[in-house]
């Protein structure tokens, strides 16, 4: 009797498992870092990305200038650098990430 | 909407703050209100979920134990097994962001992930802790993060830049995304029923016309279920993500 119990219960995890499977409790495997892969969404995503890098470096380069009082200088370089930022933030996130 | 005289188009006022009259000193407004109004659901559902510790749960119990195993799974596959650590700061962010999303879809709520200041102070906060995280576990060598191993040295005055404003970036487009989504959706209800009146006020022939807006609304609210549910998830997925590069760097 508890020789076999083993047997059992190796069936009732496989069997629950493919239960779960098959009404799709089980959480698809999340290795994508977002969900939602409709153009409209990927599209957003990129221009929040884009916008937001150059926003930030945008900011960067006029506190810079302002501060140094060196004005287009700063503002013209870090926007260089903002579009190429945001180039890199939409590649991390459209490019699967190594290591995992 | 205000009713009366010639009706306008006005789908952001819904996003005015009104004071509530609860506690009269403080600037206590109505995204102040719902904000407590989530924490509480939240804690309302752990509560009463785990209340019966039953061990074949109830529909409330099986709630609370899979929101709980979802988060406590979308850690560990994202950070890996040093997640459990920040499992309670995801939970919350979670399901604050999911509350603030839910709630305002039900009708004469407000929404408060639709202000920017709320998203914004927590991406901030989301930000200052990954960078505390990520000093903590490596110290000084954390600012190697902005320089990628294997670049080449003459590049870094290029490289170091770029790397910091790409890491200064992510509150900004974190918030963002939440505040602009939230946005879009109810401006979208807005203008949609406003149509619904005009057209059926307009009377006649048109009153049919009013069904089309009204029936594109409804399907609206399911799509906005579904974003409601997506953004807080990409909220919570992406603080894991950030995570996972303070923890382990590179």
């Amino acid at each position: 009797m508890s020789g076999n119990s083993s047997e059992p219960d190796q069936s009732f995890e496989k069997r629950l498992r493919d239960a779960r499977g098959r009404q799709g409790l089980d959480a698809p495997d999340a290795s994508a870092p977002t969900a939602d892969n409709s153009a409209m969404g990927a599209g957003l995503r990129v221009g929040v990305e884009l916008v937001s890098a150059l926003a930030v470096a945008t900011a960067i380069g006029w506190g810079l200038d302002r501060w140094l009082h060196t004005l287009p200088l700063f503002l013209i370089v870090f926007v260089l650098l903002g579009g190429a930022a945001g180039v890199l933030n939409v590649w991390r996130q459209m490019m699967p990430r190594p290591g995992r | 909407m205000v009713a009366g005289g010639p009706f306008k188009i006005e789908p952001l006022e819904q996003f005015i703050l009104h004071r509530v009259p609860l506690l009269g000193v403080v600037n206590f407004t109505q995204a102040n209100l719902y904000m407590v109004i989530g924490a509480a659901l939240v804690l309302a559902l752990l509560y009463y979920g785990a209340k019966p510790a039953a061990l074949v749960p109830g529909r409330l119990q099986a709630a609370a134990e899979m929101s709980y195993d979802f988060a406590y799974r979308m850690c560990i596959d994202q950070i890996g097994q040093e997640g459990k650590r920040y499992f309670p700061f995801v939970f919350t962010l979670f399901f604050f962001v999911l509350m603030g999303n839910m709630l305002g879809l039900i009708p004469f709520t407000f929404t408060y992930t639709s202000h920017i200041a709320i998203t914004g102070a927590l991406a901030i906060m989301v930000i200052v802790v990954v960078t505390g995280v990520a000093l903590a576990e490596h110290g000084w060598h954390f600012f190697s993060y902005f320089f990628p191993p294997g670049a080449p040295k003459l590049l870094a005055p290029l490289i170091v830049p770029i790397e910091i404003i790409s890491y200064l970036s992510r509150p900004v487009s974190l918030s963002i995304r939440l505040f602009a989504n939230m946005v879009a959706g109810h401006v979208m209800f807005a203008v949609f029923a406003t149509f619904v009146v005009m057209l059926g006020s307009a009377g006649g022939i048109l009153l049919i016309g009013a069904a089309g807006p009204l029936a594109l609304n409804v399907v609206l609210m399911g799509f906005e279920l579904l974003v409601a549910a997506l953004q807080a998830y990409v909220f919570a997925i992406l603080t894991c993500i950030y995570l996972h590069d303070a923890v382990h760097l590179h």
